[in-house]
């Protein structure tokens, strides 16, 4: 009887016991390993992602002075930190986009000779009213409002 | 002594055994067997250069295009270093894309060669990564229209192409945050990759020796022993290669433009490296929109999975000769090729 105690414990308790041991060291093991890895790589992922830089948030900018854009010419000025185009038309007509071509990201320039505001990365054209008539581009130019306020050229988001 | 010493340590022995018996099928094809060893050479060169243009050059948005006009004009040869640097770079990816394409007609990718070529399209994207990381470092106007235009293709992939996009700019635009992470890019992570996978691609170059085209495997092929006739020989194109860097460097010196300009038009005329140029020529004439979606969009995704179904080649040309999947790969292989020279030859002239 003393002696098989011992070896019917082993045999129901033992063995099942320290499986089971090893399971839960196993599982211990494993998700300290991925925890680990985890503290390594997310602080790197975040780390590339670049910060949000907080955007300008004004509203209007002088773009020029009338005497700066003669009729039928074009000008790029700074909106913030994008560039925006200024056109004044055959008729006088002050005009103001975003000067970003809606295709891919290119700066566009007006063109005297075609009266169209032209992107020359991919040869995109748009009409005065900033429209996309030629070429790749997707969309329309935003637009944005103009003001002269005396001799200078206001312009604004709509 | 010195022999047995190094020997008992390093196998010397053991490795020139093996380079000693390593031989090289000569046939009519075997011309195109120097290509892949022209571009490591290239390689080579670019990395000499790159070390000596890194003594100068300094990554940032102020500094970047005049560290570069010093190095053109005040540094002793650095107008020498400089150019060779460009042209060298162009010289090895016009080599690599005519070993890309003798490998693809002669089918010296298939089995057991399907980790050579996978390995080795791996190493075409790093070399592209590299000419197009490269190519904003001077800063001037044309790198950056480039680098704009190239991320935002990035960022017009679904789904993961806005993170794609902020990631290689280091922020929404084109900034002086882009030219730190490309410049990142280009000399420490672009070195590292290609380094590992150049090691995979020369070593199981090794294993499985030249390839001989299939439709000359039942002919006698003749060998020459790689050291010293290969060798030799591939040692006349490497000089030959530098003659050419240099007189190219000498009487075409790279240009290095105006300064870039974040709030000025793209100048009329801008076109990308000739290796975009297929590309950006596709992306001229797609219309804006094809079946509701935006032209680029489709254009772009196409691009970007047949540079993909470059990598199952192999598996796709699989198992015994067979004569008419053989027509079938040549045909696409020769129209390709055509797509690719009449798209760069409209994009130059027009």
């Amino acid at each position: 009887m003393k002696n098989t105690l011992p070896d019917s414990t082993a045999r129901t308790i033992g063995p099942p016991a320290v499986e089971s041991r090893r399971r839960f060291l196993d599982y211990l093991l494993g998700t300290s390993a991925v925890a680990t890895l985890g503290a390594i790589v997310y602080p790197i992922i975040r780390f590339m992602s670049p910060p949000k830089v907080i955007e300008s948030t004004e509203s209007s900018v002088v773009a020029a002075k009338l005497n700066e854009i003669p009729v039928n010419s074009g000008k790029i000025f700074k909106f913030g930190s994008k560039p925006g185009i200024l056109v004044r038309t055959d008729s006088g007509e002050l005009k103001a986009f975003s000067a970003v071509c809606t295709h891919l990201d290119c700066i566009v320039q007006y063109q005297p000779e075609t009266k169209q505001i032209w992107c020359a990365c991919h040869n995109g054209h748009y009409n005065l009213n900033g429209k996309n008539v030629a070429g790749p581009p997707p969309r329309p130019l935003e637009e944005f409002k103009v003001n002269t306020r005396g001799d200078e050229i206001v312009v604004s988001k709509a | 002594m010195i022999q047995e010493w190094l020997d008992e340590r390093l196998s010397v022995s053991a490795l020139s055994e093996m380079a000693r018996k390593k031989e090289v099928p000569v046939h009519r094809y075997s011309i195109w067997y120097y290509f892949g060893g022209m571009t490591l050479f290239l390689f080579v060169v670019q990395v000499v250069t790159g070390i000596l243009l890194l003594l100068y050059y300094r990554p940032s948005a102020e500094n970047a295009f005049e560290s570069v006009q010093f190095i053109v004009t005040e540094v002793q040869f650095g107008w020498l270093i400089r150019s060779i640097h460009s042209w060298s770079a162009n010289l090895m990816i016009a080599t690599l894309f005519i070993h890309l394409f003798s490998v693809f007609f002669l089918r010296a990718y298939r089995r057991p060669r399907e980790m050579t070529w996978v390995s080795g399209v791996v190493l075409l994207f790093i070399v592209i990564c590299f000419g197009f990381s490269g190519y904003l470092l001077p800063w001037n106007k044309l790198a950056y229209f480039a680098t704009k235009v190239g991320t935002e293709i990035a960022g017009v992939v679904p789904i993961v192409g806005h993170t794609v996009l902020r990631f290689l700019r280091g922020g929404d635009d084109v900034t002086g945050a882009t030219l730190t992470r490309f410049f990142g890019f280009h000399v420490a992570v672009l070195p590292a990759t290609a380094t590992v996978f150049l090691a995979v691609h020369v070593l199981l170059v090794q294993l499985h020796g030249m390839s001989v085209p299939p439709s000359l495997k039942d002919q006698n092929v003749s060998k020459m022993k790689f050291i010293p006739n290969f060798l030799l020989r591939d040692l006349i194109g490497w000089i030959l290669a530098i003659g050419v860097l240099a007189a190219l460097a000498a009487l075409f010196p790279w240009e290095l433009g105006e300064k870039a300009d974040p709030f000025a038009p793209a100048p009329a005329g801008i076109k990308p490296e000739w290796y975009f140029l297929f590309m950006f020529q596709t992306l001229k004439y797609l219309p804006a929109k094809i079946l509701g979606m935006d032209g680029e969009v489709l254009g772009i995704m196409t691009f970007n999975i047949v540079a993909l179904l470059l990598f199952i080649v192999p598996f796709v040309d699989s198992g015994p000769e067979n004569r008419k999947r053989r027509l079938i790969f040549n045909i696409i292989g020769v129209l390709a090729l055509l797509y690719i020279a009449v798209m760069t030859i409209i994009g130059y002239v027009t």
